[in-house]
C-alpha cells in the first residue's frame, strides 16, 4: 500500500456482456466502495483492461480476493506504481460536463 | 435409415434435446422443475428422455428438492424454471445453495433471444437477479454454446468452494437444431489443491506448543469429507471439538473430546471451551456471526490456523496466524502424519469439568421439544436421513437430534429459509430411497410449501412429517419476549389450521399427537412405510437455551429470560400471559 487514500485494481476480464455487472455487482453486495472505474478491450477484443478506482483501506485484500473469484475475471493487481493520472483526466471531463 | 451418409456420425440435437443429453452424461437422474411458456421445448425434449422428471408445485421446492439430493449424497443436482416468475420464484432456493455451498445447476427458459429486453410476456433479467445468488450463471446465446456452457456449469458447482450455478435458456435457442459429432467429456471438479509442507510443518509445531487447543470444525469438513481425518486429528493430540450447524455428524456423539454445536444456541460447554482456548483450529468453517457471537469476544486468549478452501474466507472475518486455502481432508491427511502424539491430561480435565458443568440441561419433562426430538429419533431408523426447517425446532433439533453421520441432518444454516425442510426431504427420499426420512418443520415454516403435499403424495415418499407446533413463529416469539419488552407483534398464529385434516386432503395418511404425547402414536406413524404426516402439540412459550444475545459474546448466553425482561413483565400486566 502507498499510503494514499485510494488505489488502483487492474482487472484483465474475459470480454462479454456480463462481465461488468459481475464486477459492479460484487462491489454493491459486499457493500464496498468503487470510486472510478475504467474499462476498455485490449488486442483482438476477446479481453478488456478494467481499472478500479478503491478505497485503499483494510478492505482492499477482501476485495482483491473476491474478485479473483470471479469466473470471467483472469487476473487481479493491485497497481501501487500507477499515478491516478487516467482518472484524473476523468475528473476533468466531470467537470465539464 | 438404410442409406448411410459420410455424416452419420453427426447427430442433430435441438439446443432442448443436447442440453438434456449433457444433463444425462453428467450423472442426473431426476431433474426437478415446473414447465411454462419459455422451457416447453426443454420439457417435450426431457418427455423422449428417459429423465426422471418430479413435477414440483412451486419452483422454489424444485430448487430444495434438488439441494435435497445434493446435500444428502454430495454430488450435484439439477432443477428447471420457466422464464419469469418461475425463475424468480426459484432464486431463494438457489440463494440458499450459495451460502451453504451447495452444487445445483438450475435452468431456466427464457424468452427468445429476439425478445430480451422488449419487456415481453413473462420476461425478467433472470440473469442480472441471479448474479449475487450464484457462484456463476450464463445467459447461453446459441446452441453452440451449450457444449462448453453445461459442462463447465457442473465443473464450476463442483469445484473448489461448492456452490449453485444457473443457465439462462431462451426459447429460440431451445429449439435451434444443430449437428454435432462427439458429445464434450462431462464437467468435472477441479483437483483440490494442497498446502505446502513448511505450512503444514508449522501448523504441526503450533499444535505441539499449545497447551488449550480447540477443533472448530464445519460445513467445509462435509463437502471435502474428512470427518474421518478430524477424529484422528482430536483422539492424536487430545484436542476438544466444537462443530457448526453444518458441521453437525463430523464427531462421533459418544466421544469424550466432542462438545457439540457452538454459538448463539450452543453448548456452554463448547462456547467456554473456545474462550478458553489457546489455539483455535478452525477447519472448512467462515467465522459465521450465529457461531462467533460477538467476534471481538471470540476465542479471545487463542491463535488462529484456518484451513477453507476459499481463499476470500481467510483473514475475512478473523486473522489467523497460520493459515492455508486447500482441501481440508487432504490438508488433514498430511497434517495427522506430521503432528506429535500428546494427551494434554490437564486440559483433558478441564474440558471434563466444564462438560460436567455445562451439560446442556436436560430436558425438564416429556414434554419439552428436546425430550421429544430424542423421542422421535429413537423411534426413526438409525440411518434415517433428517431435513430440518428453522426456528426453534430447527435448533432443539440441532441441540438434542443424535447425528450420527454427515449428509444425515440437513438444514437452511447460511440463508435460515423457512420452508426448506419438505422439498429438500423430498430430495433425500428420491436420492436414498433405501432410507427413511424424518422433516422435522415447524408450523410457521409448513405454510411456507405446504403445496408440497401434493408432490409428496404423488410420488409416495417414505417421509415422516413432523411439524412442531406451538401456534407461533416461535423464535420471533422468543425475541420480542427477551429483548422486545413483551411486546409480540405478528409472532402468534389466531388461525389454527387442522393440519392432518389438510394433508389427508391431499391423500397423506396424518394424525394429531396432542399433550401428553401418546406413545403408541408415535410408533405407529413411524412404523409404516410411505408418507405421514404428525401434527404434534407444543408447549406454546417454550424457549431455547442457552442463548446469546444478539450482539453479545457466547460467553454471555443465558438460560433463563434476562431480568429486564422479567421487570418488564411483572410492570405491563402483572405477570399474565
Amino acid at each position: 500500500m502507498n499510503g494514499l487514500p485510494n488505489t488502483i485494481v487492474k482487472l484483465m476480464v474475459r470480454n462479454h456482456p456480463g462481465t461488468m455487472s459481475h464486477v459492479t455487482g460484487l462491489f454493491s453486495r459486499r457493500g464496498f466502495n468503487l470510486e472510478g472505474i475504467l474499462c476498455a478491450p485490449v488486442g483482438a477484443g476477446a479481453d478488456s483492461a478494467m481499472y478500479l478506482m478503491v478505497k485503499n483501506d483494510e478492505r482492499l485484500e477482501q476485495i482483491v480476493k473476491q474478485l479473483a473469484k470471479l469466473y470471467d475475471v483472469k487476473s487481479v493487481t493491485v497497481q501501487d506504481d500507477l499515478d491516478h493520472t487516467v482518472f484524473n483526466r476523468i475528473e476533468e471531463l466531470l467537470q465539464e460536463a | 435409415m438404410q442409406h448411410v451418409s459420410t455424416r452419420s456420425a453427426n447427430t442433430t440435437y435441438s439446443g432442448a434435446s443436447l442440453l438434456i443429453e449433457l444433463l444425462k452424461r453428467q450423472g442426473i437422474e431426476v431433474v426437478a422443475g415446473i414447465p411454462g411458456g419459455a422451457n416447453l421445448p426443454l420439457y417435450d425434449a426431457l418427455g423422449q428422455s428417459g429423465l426422471r422428471h418430479v413435477l414440483v408445485r412451486h419452483e422454489q421446492a424444485g430448487g430444495f428438492l434438488a439441494q435435497g439430493i445434493a446435500r444428502s449424497r454430495g454430488v450435484a443436482a439439477a432443477c428447471f424454471a420457466t422464464s419469469g416468475p418461475g425463475a424468480t420464484n426459484l432464486l431463494t432456493a438457489v440463494a440458499d445453495a450459495k451460502l451453504d455451498s451447495i452444487p445445483i445447476v438450475a435452468v431456466t427458459g427464457q424468452v427468445p433471444s429476439g425478445l430480451i429486453g422488449t419487456d415481453a410476456f413473462q420476461e425478467v433479467d433472470t440473469y442480472g437477479m441471479s448474479i449475487p445468488v450464484t457462484k456463476h450463471n450464463f445467459l447461453v446465446r446459441s446452441a453452440a454454446e451449450l457444449v462448453e456452457v453445461v459442462p463447465e456449469a457442473f465443473r464450476i458447482a463442483l469445484s473448489g468452494r461448492q456452490g449453485p450455478v444457473l443457465i439462462d435458456l431462451p426459447k429460440d435457442v431451445q429449439q435451434a437444431r444443430i449437428d454435432l459429432g462427439a458429445l464434450p467429456e462431462p464437467g468435472a471438479p477441479d483437483p483440490a489443491s494442497e498446502p505446502g509442507g513448511a505450512v503444514l510443518a508449522s501448523m504441526a509445531r503450533l499444535i505441539a506448543s499449545a497447551e488449550r487447543p480447540v477443533l472448530y470444525v464445519g460445513g467445509g469438513v462435509v463437502a471435502s469429507g474428512g470427518e474421518e481425518e478430524v477424529r484422528a486429528l482430536s483422539a492424536a493430540c487430545g484436542i476438544p471439538v466444537v462443530c457448526t450447524l453444518m458441521g453437525l455428524g463430523i464427531m462421533e456423539l459418544e466421544d469424550p473430546r466432542y462438545l457439540g454445536m457452538l454459538g448463539m444456541h450452543g453448548s456452554r460447554a463448547a462456547n467456554l471451551t473456545v474462550d478458553r482456548a489457546d489455539l483455535l483450529i478452525a477447519l472448512g468453517v467462515r467465522f459465521d456471526d450465529r457461531a462467533t457471537g460477538a467476534i471481538t469476544g471470540f476465542a479471545p486468549r487463542a491463535r488462529v490456523i484456518h484451513l477453507d478452501i476459499d481463499e476470500a474466507e481467510i483473514g475475512k472475518i478473523r486473522r489467523p496466524d497460520i493459515s492455508a486455502a486447500c482441501d481440508v481432508r487432504r490438508a488433514l491427511k498430511r497434517l495427522n502424519r506430521l503432528v506429535a502424539r500428546a494427551d494434554r491430561p490437564a486440559w483433558k480435565a478441564e474440558i471434563d469439568a466444564l462438560r460436567r458443568e455445562h451439560r446442556l440441561e436436560p430436558p425438564r419433562d416429556d414434554t419439552h421439544p428436546g425430550a421429544l426430538m430424542a423421542r422421535l429419533a429413537a423411534l426413526a431408523p438409525r440411518d434415517a436421513v433428517v431435513t430440518v426447517d428453522v426456528g426453534q425446532h430447527q435448533m432443539w433439533a440441532a441441540q438434542w437430534w443424535p447425528v450420527r453421520r454427515t449428509r444425515s441432518f440437513l438444514t437452511s444454516g447460511g440463508l435460515g429459509t423457512m420452508g426448506f425442510s419438505l422439498p429438500a426431504g423430498m430430495g433425500a427420499a428420491l436420492a436414498n430411497p433405501e432410507a427413511t426420512v424424518v422433516v422435522l418443520t415447524g408450523d410457521g415454516s409448513l405454510l411456507i410449501n405446504i403445496q408440497e403435499l401434493a408432490t409428496i403424495a404423488e410420488n409416495q415418499l417414505d417421509i415422516k412429517i413432523c411439524v412442531l407446533n406451538n401456534g407461533h413463529l416461535g423464535l420471533v416469539r422468543q425475541q420480542q419476549e427477551l429483548f422486545y419488552g413483551q411486546r409480540y407483534v405478528a409472532s402468534r398464529f389466531d388461525a389454527r389450521p387442522d393440519y392432518a385434516a389438510i394433508a389427508r386432503g391431499f391423500g397423506i395418511p396424518a394424525c394429531t399427537v396432542r399433550i401428553p404425547y401418546e406413545e403408541g402414536t408415535l410408533a405407529r406413524a413411524f412404523a409404516a412405510r410411505g408418507p405421514m404426516l404428525l401434527d404434534i402439540e407444543l408447549p406454546e412459550t417454550e424457549n431455547v437455551y442457552p442463548m446469546v444475545p444478539p450482539g453479545k459474546s457466547n460467553v454471555e448466553a443465558i438460560s433463563s429470560p434476562p431480568a429486564a425482561a422479567v421487570a418488564a413483565a411483572a410492570s405491563s400486566n402483572g405477570g399474565k400471559r
